[in-house]
């Protein structure tokens, strides 16, 4: 088992996944490193997973609050300085509030929160969380969200498919209505990911999506963070 | 706002005081505005020996309602304790009469669970309603000392293609959804329901379990003199003024607005923080007892707390922090504002406390003190505006003996049946196999038995990562211990339909399958909780389904051994003239089971995964049509008797169910209730899109009934199980080892055969797709089933 | 081409829950000169010509049926503004 990647989680009030991101990273094979919103020490981590919930109620905008917060002033100099991030669902939102990716999310196209088991393509396997996934490739992970719909103006979507930053997809049914069935992107360095589907439930047999080998058998999330502890210790 | 209790004082001060009380003995109060009967505000009277004050009379008032008091219930519920046996509290660590109960779940490991009703606020802003409802009942289980795991909710609406129910629906979904999402909680299951007999009163009960450590478990109560009383969350404003008293209580009347009360408002985000808060206290051991503000807020917590507790308790209102400073203390005391806590702290531990506090940014005031007084006294700016002793305000309150009787009506319901020699030969039953097949898919796409998925998909099931059985499945199944997988599952239940023909078999049966739901995921059922929600007690009709349904419910409890570990009851859900037979809502009983799995990754499913597998009906069926989905959908029917009770059949079926999947014998189980055999079959089909061939023959040929019967008769102690070959010898084995009737009826195919089943059967173009076939009568592709069982609910609320 | 603006806010008893999470925020990031935030809702309503007493009265029936809720929310404000108004200048 790779060993000795340290990777943070960070809480704000209302994050919901965090205890889920972390188990992810465990069964990964990393150490998971408790970070906290308003303490700007990122504790010597190797990277920082963003997870969901809905930070501060989402009640100005999702992520709009959090952004501000002491851990991201942090967060945000050392994604510049090449550290992996990881956004998902809420961290997704924060990270486009703080910039560190380009868009934004509004509420989804039927104005429901919906949760799905969600079949994404992985477009973009050279990105530091991708790499263990192959070009093309179909994955089931749940998707759960009530601002889901990835929204940004025509030249930025046009350079972000131009540039392959595209990382993940929604395939069979667009569900909240995203632009160009946008799951997630990347930053230019391939180091800022950020994706509103969850892969952190889709880690564990017994506790995760349907999958080929019966009821709730599906892992293919557990790559996103092995992925990451590959490229640290590899 | 609501009537205002403050009277107007020659003091400086302009709030009623003891002092004043003392001095104006014949002022008059609005006792009656506040909902409390003359002799019941006679009983303050002789209790205090005087008038009450204002503030005293906002107490009493709010605490001595139906929904604080149990008043009209209260004679009967004390059978649920007078029924369990010492076998029965083997696994109870906390029983009734707590925040909520708590079960033994073995390792050292607790569980708490209770379901609790908010359903005329729901009625009144369906979003906030339902949304608060999920608040109140975390709150009860975080105050017991444990993390919320998981919510459940029973949701009973009006006709679907009644004006009014889109907007309830739309809210009450939308609230439950929109608050337990926000706060981290998996929606593990529930239930919905339409029926005219909800139209304006729609049930929204809400269950929630917690899980914790045996060393963990705290009880609310206000011990230890000098011990800090400190009120923690949101700030007090005012919301649901009256709302407890009021609301909750009478019939709610648009001619008398100013008993409308403003509604309460959640803050599902400040829940959120308030639970990480209080785990926080907890964990640090710088609490004695926390006790959560829910009906009647600062009056209900102070005056329990304090009742609970050895000595009395002192408070200064003015430190309450106010959201509405305009508030009198009457308000204060009532307001039912959300997402607040009270806590007893010893002194030593109060900077560690508000350290804790601070850290997640929860506003804190301490408001008072644990005494040896004896008497719960409340000052406000200096001055003494309550002094009561603390029981008489939270427990002994007025114990009504309502009269009761059997209904008039109810023998000529019972004689409408549509079986046997009496039975109406309009109500014609489907013969040839294209009728039988309409009948089918007519009730596979019915309000009640088609999919919920547009419920349901608006709600997070997979947040915490430990959910391994959630809706649709027979019942939610929860890990606990991440190491064992050791783990719990839960399953409620309540037909109405079958209460309103007999409330003492509809409580049972509302039990039996729930137990059999937690028994069917290979659960071992360990408690029971309930929500019992009925018409108004001063029509001796609904007392008496009231009455009726308590000893029913008892009686079974014992029988299966599980016992009532709390709830809650909810009154006067009706809205027409006393005597009527429709005076009310269908009596409804939902009755939770909580179960115990050793490893939930060993949870059975409700559907097969791969063809090839036999499939098992386990039980007998009966012609039982009365009270039917069929008989409802069909012939919009209502009468007649329930089907049969067996609690002893039911206990057997779970060992079977138990064993069975301890040893691995089964693939899938899924239990029989409305819609039959037919319902059963299609959703053990269409959970993963595998077919099923069967044939009823042997069935009908054993039981003696039609082919009809066999497939929508709603016999109870039924469940379909899907064995693997390698496994059926051992399996029947375990059957008849137990004399439980198991009839191998077919097995589960991913193609259909050409021709086999009679009606529909599919072309060429078709055969090869998966099909429920039942041999010789009729043939469903589970494309065209799938279609049918979606399109109902989106079709109504997009 | 007229339009009706009608402002909606949660009534002032009530609680808001997105005000109180902003108004919480606003200290931490150096805005301390406000003591209390309140958040509501602005609907722009579009007529063909001009905005009578009549097309007003209907919007403000609107708002109170419709576009609030009138168990927690109030409509405070209903009137006319040019439709194509540059939102800087619309601002009031």
């Amino acid at each position: 088992m790779l060993t000795g990647a340290r990777i943070g989680v960070v809480t704000f009030p209302g994050t919901l996944d965090d205890r889920d991101a972390a188990r992810a990273v465990r069964l990964a094979g990393g150490e998971a490193v408790a970070l906290w919103h308003a303490d700007a020490d990122l504790h010597a981590v190797d990277a920082v997973v963003l997870p969901g919930g809905f930070s501060y109620g989402d009640y100005l905008r999702a992520g709009a609050i959090s952004r501000f917060a002491p851990v991201m002033g942090s967060i945000v100099d050392a994604a510049n300085g090449g550290m992996p991030v990881l956004g998902i669902c809420n961290g997704f939102q924060v990270l486009t509030e703080a910039h560190l990716l380009p868009g934004s999310m509004i509420k989804n196209d039927h104005l429901h929160f919906v949760c799905r088991e969600q079949v994404l393509s992985v477009e973009n396997v050279d990105t530091a969380w991708t790499r263990l996934y192959s070009v093309g490739e179909r994955i089931t992970v749940p998707l759960k969200n009530q601002d889901g719909q990835y929204v940004a103006d025509e030249h930025t979507l046009d350079e972000l498919e131009g540039e392959g930053r595209v990382v993940v997809r929604y395939r069979d049914w667009n569900p909240n209505g995203s632009r160009r069935d946008i799951a997630g992107i990347t930053n230019a360095a391939g180091n800022v990911v950020g994706l509103m589907p969850h892969p952190e439930h889709a880690v564990e047999v017994g506790f995760g999506p349907d999958g080929p080998r019966g009821p709730r058998t599906g892992t293919d999330g557990l790559r996103f963070f092995a992925s990451v502890i590959g490229s640290l210790v590899g | 706002m609501t009537t205002s209790p403050t009277t107007p004082s020659p003091e400086t001060v302009s709030f009623d005081t003891v002092a004043n009380a003392e001095a104006t003995p014949d002022q008059e109060m609005p006792y009656a505005e506040l909902g409390l009967k003359p002799e019941e505000y006679q009983q303050i009277h002789d209790l205090l020996g005087r008038r009450p004050t204002a503030a005293e009379l906002a107490m009493y008032s709010v605490m001595w309602s139906e929904h604080c008091s149990y008043k009209s219930s209260k004679v009967h519920l004390s059978t649920f304790g007078d029924k369990t046996t010492p076998a029965m509290k083997e696994h109870l660590l906390v029983g009734i009469g707590e925040n909520a109960g708590v079960v033994d779940i073995g390792d050292g490991w607790a569980v708490t669970f209770k379901v609790e009703s908010h359903n005329h606020p729901s009625f009144v802003e369906p979003y906030q309603g339902a949304a608060t409802g999920v608040g109140g009942i975390v709150r009860d289980i975080i105050s017991m000392g444990a993390r919320p795991v998981a919510v459940m909710d029973q949701l009973r609406f009006g006709a679907i293609d009644h004006p009014d129910t889109a907007r309830v629906v739309h809210g009450v979904v939308a609230g439950v959804g929109g608050y337990g999402n926000c706060l981290g909680l998996p929606n593990i299951g529930g239930e919905v329901v339409f029926d005219p007999s909800y139209q304006g009163n729609p049930l929204v009960n809400a269950l929630c379990v917690g899980v914790l450590r045996h060393e963990d478990i705290h009880l609310a109560n206000a011990s230890g003199v000098g011990n800090k009383v400190v009120l923690f969350g949101a700030r007090t404003g005012g919301d649901g003024i009256g709302g407890a008293s009021i609301l909750a209580s009478e019939t709610f009347d648009d001619t008398k607005p100013s008993k409308r009360p403003s509604v309460q408002v959640g803050d599902p985000f400040m829940e959120k923080v308030l639970i990480e808060c209080c785990l926080e206290l907890f964990a640090a051991h710088v609490v004695e007892g926390i006790q959560d503000l829910g009906a009647a807020g600062i009056s209900c917590a102070t005056s329990e707390l304090a009742s609970n507790g050895d000595g009395g308790m002192y408070v200064e209102l003015d430190k309450v922090l106010l959201r509405d400073p305009s508030l009198t203390p009457g308000e204060i005391l009532m307001s039912e504002s959300q997402e607040r806590m009270m806590a007893v702290v010893t002194p030593a531990k109060l900077d560690e406390f508000l350290a804790i506090t601070r850290k997640w940014d929860v506003e804190t005031a301490v408001i008072g003190e644990v005494t040896d007084t004896g008497r719960l006294v409340i000052d406000h700016h200096g001055v003494k505006i309550v002094d009561v002793l603390p029981r008489t305000v939270a427990h002994e309150g007025p114990v009504y003996h309502r009269p009761y009787a059997r209904p008039a009506w109810q023998d000529g319901l019972n004689a409408a049946t549509l079986s046997g020699p009496d039975a109406d030969p309009q109500h014609v039953r489907p013969s040839t196999p294209e009728e039988l097949r309409a009948t089918l898919l007519r009730l596979l796409g019915s309000p009640n038995l088609s999919s919920k998925a547009w419920v349901t998909n608006q709600y997070d099931r997979f947040v915490q990562g430990n959910t391994s059985l959630a809706q649709p499945d027979d019942g939610g199944v929860i890990r606990v211990d991440e190491t064992t997988g050791l783990g719990v599952a839960l399953s409620t239940d309540a037909n109405g339909r079958w209460t309103k023909l007999d409330p003492y078999a509809g409580a049972q049966l509302a039990l039996a399958e729930a137990y059999r739901n937690v028994a069917t995921t290979g659960a071992r059922p360990l408690a029971v909780t309930d929500c019992l929600n009925f018409g108004s007690p001063e029509d001796p009709d609904s007392m008496w389904q009231l009455v009726q349904a308590i000893e029913g419910l008892a009686d079974a409890c014992q029988t299966l051994g599980v016992p009532v570990t709390g709830g809650n009851v909810s009154l006067y859900n009706g809205t027409g003239e006393p005597g009527q037979i429709d005076s009310s809502i269908h009596p409804t009983p939902v009755v939770g089971v909580l179960g115990v799995i050793d490893d939930v990754t060993r949870a059975t499913p409700s559907g097969w995964t791969v063809p090839g597998l036999s499939i098992y009906l386990l039980g007998t069926t009966r012609g039982e049509l009365d009270g039917s989905a069929w008989a409802d959908v069909v012939h919009s029917h209502l009468g007649g008797l329930p089907p049969r009770v067996d609690l002893a059949a039911e206990r057997t079926l779970a060992e079977i169910l138990i064993n069975a999947a301890r040893d691995h014998l089964v693939d899938a189980a899924h239990d029989l209730s409305e819609g039959g055999l037919a319902q059963a079959l299609v959703e053990s089909c269409l959970r993963f899109g595998v077919g099923a061939r069967v044939s009823l023959d042997a069935v009908c040929a054993r039981d003696g009934v039609s082919a009809f019967e066999a497939l929508f008769s709603e016999s109870t102690g039924r469940v379909l199980v899907a064995v693997p070959r390698s496994e059926e010898v051992r399996f029947v084995d375990l059957c008849t080892a137990r004399g439980y009737p198991a009839l191998r009826i077919g097995v589960t195919d991913d193609v259909c055969q050409p021709g086999a089943g009679v009606a529909g059967a599919p072309d060429e173009d078709h055969e090869h797709e998966p099909a429920l076939e039942v041999q010789g009568l009729f043939t469903v592709p589970l494309a065209e089933a799938r279609t049918v069982f979606d399109a109902t609910l989106p079709s109504h609320f997009g | 081409m007229g339009r009706v603006v009608v402002n909606v806010m949660p009534k002032p008893e009530i609680l808001d829950p997105q005000g109180k999470a902003v108004n919480g925020a606003l200290p931490r990031l150096g805005f301390s000169q406000f003591v209390s935030v309140r958040q509501g809702k602005r609907f722009e309503l579009e007529v063909d010509g001009e905005v009578t007493d009549e097309i007003l009265a209907a919007a403000r029936r609107a708002g109170e049926t419709v576009l609030s809720n009138p168990v927690i929310e109030d409509v405070v404000d209903v009137y006319a503004e040019p439709a194509h108004a540059p939102s800087d200048e619309a601002g009031r």
